[in-house]
């Protein structure tokens, strides 16, 4: 018998990903290693330097999602409410059964409803300001996901939306952890993004990070000889957090993973030649949970296939672990980079590594660069005993965030 | 022992006058600051009133490059930070980088820039396909919010925890609660934390007409944002930023810091019932209210003064009257209660940091501000306004509410320093 997680618990998961949309979808796609990359097909990318990313497949709003909510929100919004209603019946929760007050929303956006916002725009410049229609005033803000999905469960505690771009999603979840741990049951955190409107595919483009390489195996490749940039995608994970105790009443199973530590930083401004926040906020999330480098099984890496960013993550893990200290991978080539759902996505993969014990591989990096000295998981999945995975994010600008997660299986 | 937030610093960018002495002459004096909008050609619209900010970003001491990279918010924002941390005098001490923080709050993040480039790329919204090839190397900042708080990181030098928080018109409050956690956690020694926004945008006005939910009362631009009056009829939008320094106490005491106040309560609810709706019981903005008094063992009695939402619409007065009454019971009729939106527009998600700025000079100077143009009380709003001038008002501990789209409730206690016992529940 397993005694009571010391951490809040993940005890639902909703996936909507290009890897597929629900847990056993992505899961087999991932351990396949079956890539949701290909041609953008929402619009057409013919004239883009950039043509390739990962779309959700088969996700059609219509049927997911309450027509209403549909006409309300953005399709990044319309992805959120679809995982966080699998999450919750993941979890087997019934949120009519909980104190509204201990239950809440924290979510992670990177750019809001960006399709709906170049629509409404489109409106009003075309034609004039009585074309803007009622629901841009809730579909365009980054609020709309925790909003929409608070209302649609009843959840009336503290909600949050958190804006660190790809690091937020670890983020949120370390706001979640800080209101279980004053008192709240329940919190549904998480993210998805769906900029792939041509706008949003434009602004991308202009921080030159994305990957103009044509062959949809190679184009995104962390860490590799060739790697060039990433390719974006839509979508991303909910997750639902139980407070242990609140848990241990209920009769239900252990749940996925439990978070053991987190820690936050953000790297010094350009041109001051210190060192970036990375090494430090592994060590302090390392320290949060009580935990040695010795103890990490895994490390989901940020894997941003910037040449520059992936030697930067390579020697902060260096100086943690030492010289292919640890097992390191990147899921998310699968799906290229999801923006507010990235990470969540990863915590997601992750907490599911934890429970089938089983480390899923980098699919597309076929050529590790030698100096990185990363014991990368390439090929195949590896079957290896997993304890502890350790999460790393980091988000244009500086946001660098890492979660620590254990198993349930045999806490304490 | 339990750590505690103070504010040690402020800095304001507010409609009527940049910088924290402007911005109290104008919030003292019940003068407005609402007028034609000049940002932009406001005759298409149905509401063409703002409370707008006369800035000169070089005046205000950004460089040209600052400028063309910054979005308007960006610029509020960091002008703000700059302001604080002189203010503070933190900027000799020994605080390392990665002890110092970020909370930055912003309802629609860079939304002019986002705007103004959408119109170039799109040929003035003709093509849905855009023009990638004159995108500006910033375009991706502005597209994600989060580019505000990176801008305040580097200006300040913080490498601690970073974040943006974007809970829509509670943001301004939401941040600054989120940076008095990072310093109660200890995962912060010193917080800047504030909020901006910068909307007097074509889409922003047309998103709220289409809503009607900012005022048609375009004839008297100055008499426009009526809070609790009967002739009430919508929200003057507003633009502006307010930054503090958060410091734990003991720290700010030890060096000697000049203490406006501290944070002692913080609490968050959410209506569960529309994005734009309010019931008029105010039943979840009066559970914020008393959860956060709560958790310093707060009797309803000890408020001295509540800086109200107060928007000026009809729903929302209404509203947040209930929620005092409902929280506060009879003493909600004995203190003043007001509304800087009266003076300074509604800002979205930076008036929250406005208005606890305002509390922490309210405390500071024992003055009240009033609630401008409130000539015509509505009877089923009937506290004590504080009607169209300041007042000398003794007060140890004030709360500040807010309320937004998403059905968020946020309330936030501060207290005078020493003045609120340290145990708490």
């Amino acid at each position: 018998m397993a005694s009571t997680p010391a951490g809040p618990v993940i005890t639902g998961l909703g996936i909507t990903a290009p890897t597929g949309i629900g847990v056993e979808e992505h899961w087999a796609a991932v351990l396949a290693g079956k890539s949701g990359i290909g041609r953008i097909s929402r619009f057409d990318p013919s004239g883009y330097p950039v043509r390739l990313a990962g779309e959700v497949p088969g996700f059609d709003s219509k049927e997911r999602v309450p027509s209403r909510l549909v006409q309300q929100t953005d399709h990044w919004t319309h992805l959120a409410l679809y995982a966080a209603e699998q999450a919750l019946a993941d979890a087997g929760v019934d949120p009519r059964e909980l104190p509204e007050y201990d239950m809440a929303v924290v979510t992670s956006a990177s750019s809001g409803g960006t399709e709906f916002g170049q629509h409404e725009m489109e409106n009003l410049y075309s034609h004039d300001s009585t074309w803007v229609g009622a629901y841009q005033s809730i579909a365009w803000f980054y609020a709309a996901t925790t909003g929409q999905v608070s209302i649609r469960h009843g959840m009336r505690g503290p909600c949050g939306v958190i804006c660190c771009e790809q690091a937020g999603g670890l983020d949120a979840i370390g706001q979640a952890r800080r209101l279980l741990r004053r008192g709240a049951a329940l919190v549904v955190s998480g993210g998805t993004d769906a900029s792939l409107c041509p706008y949003g595919l434009t602004a991308q483009l202009s921080n030159g990070k994305l990957s103009t390489v044509t062959d949809p195996e190679r184009a995104y490749v962390p860490f590799d000889a060739e790697a060039a940039g990433h390719l974006p995608g839509e979508g991303g994970a909910i997750l639902i957090l139980e407070n242990p105790q609140a848990l241990a009443g209920r009769g239900r199973g252990p749940g996925y993973a439990q978070v053991l530590g987190y820690a936050a930083g953000f790297d010094p401004a350009p041109g001051t030649g210190r060192e970036p926040a990375l090494r430090r906020t592994v060590e302090h999330a390392l320290a949060d949970a009580g935990l040695a480098p010795s103890d990490v099984d895994v490390v989901f890496a940020d894997a941003s296939a910037v040449p520059g960013e992936d030697a930067a993550e390579a020697q902060a893990l260096r100086a943690v672990f030492g010289p292919c200290g640890v097992p390191v991978t990147a899921p998310k080539t699968l799906t290229g980079r999801l923006y507010g759902g990235g990470a969540a996505l990863d915590v997601a993969t992750a907490a599911l590594a934890l429970h089938h014990q089983v480390v899923p591989h980098t699919a597309g990096t076929a050529a590790p660069v030698p100096s990185y000295e990363l014991d990368l998981v390439l090929d195949a999945p590896r079957h290896i005993p997993v304890g502890t995975a350790l999460v790393l994010a980091r988000g244009h600008g500086g946001f660098t965030a890492a979660l620590v997660l254990g198993s349930v299986r045999d806490a304490g | 022992m339990t750590k505690r937030a103070v504010i040690t610093g402020v800095g304001i960018v507010a409609p009527g006058g940049v910088g924290r002495e402007a911005a109290w002459d104008l919030l003292s004096s019940g003068r407005t600051a609402t007028r034609r909008i000049s940002l932009f050609d406001p005759a298409p619209f149905r509401s063409r009133v703002a409370a707008e900010v006369d800035f000169d970003p070089a005046a205000a001491g950004l460089t040209p490059r600052q400028v063309r990279r910054m979005d308007r918010a960006a610029q509020f924002a960091v002008v703000c930070a700059r302001e604080a941390v002189e203010d503070s005098g933190i900027a000799g001490e020994p605080v390392p980088p990665e002890r110092t923080a970020v909370a930055l709050g912003s309802a629609v993040g860079c939304t002019m820039g986002l705007e103004e480039e959408y119109v170039v790329l799109s040929d003035s919204g003709r093509r849905w396909l855009v023009d990638h090839s004159y995108g500006v190397p910033h375009l991706y900042g502005y597209m994600v919010p989060s580019t505000l708080a990176v801008e305040v990181a580097h200006e300040v030098g913080a490498e601690g925890p970073v974040a943006l928080i974007s809970t829509g018109c509670t943001s301004g409050l939401d941040s600054i609660g989120h940076g008095v956690q990072l310093i109660e956690e200890g995962s912060a020694d010193v917080v800047i934390a504030g909020a901006t926004d910068a909307p007097l945008s074509p889409i922003t006005a047309a998103c709220f007409d289409a809503i009607r939910a900012t005022t048609p009362n375009n004839d008297d631009p100055e008499h426009a944002s009526r809070p609790f009056d009967r002739d009430r009829d919508g929200f003057v939008l507003g633009e502006g930023a307010a930054v503090l320094v958060l410091e734990e106490k003991a720290a700010a005491e030890r060096r000697g810091a000049r203490i406006y106040g501290e944070i002692v309560g913080f609490a968050g609810r959410s209506n569960a019932f529309h994005m734009t709706g309010l019931k008029p019981d105010g039943r979840e903005m009066a559970e914020a209210i008393s959860s956060a008094l709560d958790q310093v063992k707060l009797d309803p009695t000890a408020v001295d003064y509540i800086n109200a939402h107060g928007s000026g619409t009809k729903q929302n007065d209404r509203h947040e009257t209930a929620a005092f009454k409902r929280s506060l019971g009879e003493h909600a009729r004995q203190i003043p209660v007001s509304s800087i939106k009266s003076m300074v527009g509604h800002s979205l998600g930076a008036i929250g940091s406005i208005e606890v700025a305002a509390c922490a000079l309210a405390l500071d100077r024992q003055v009240v501000p009033p609630t401008a143009n409130l000539k015509n009380p509505d009877p089923d709003c009937d506290l004590d306004y504080v009607p169209l001038v300041a007042r000398e008002h003794r007060m140890d501990v004030v709360l500040s509410v807010g309320s937004g789209f998403g059905g968020f409730q946020s309330a936030m206690v501060l207290a005078r320093p020493g003045a609120v016992p340290y145990e708490r529940s």
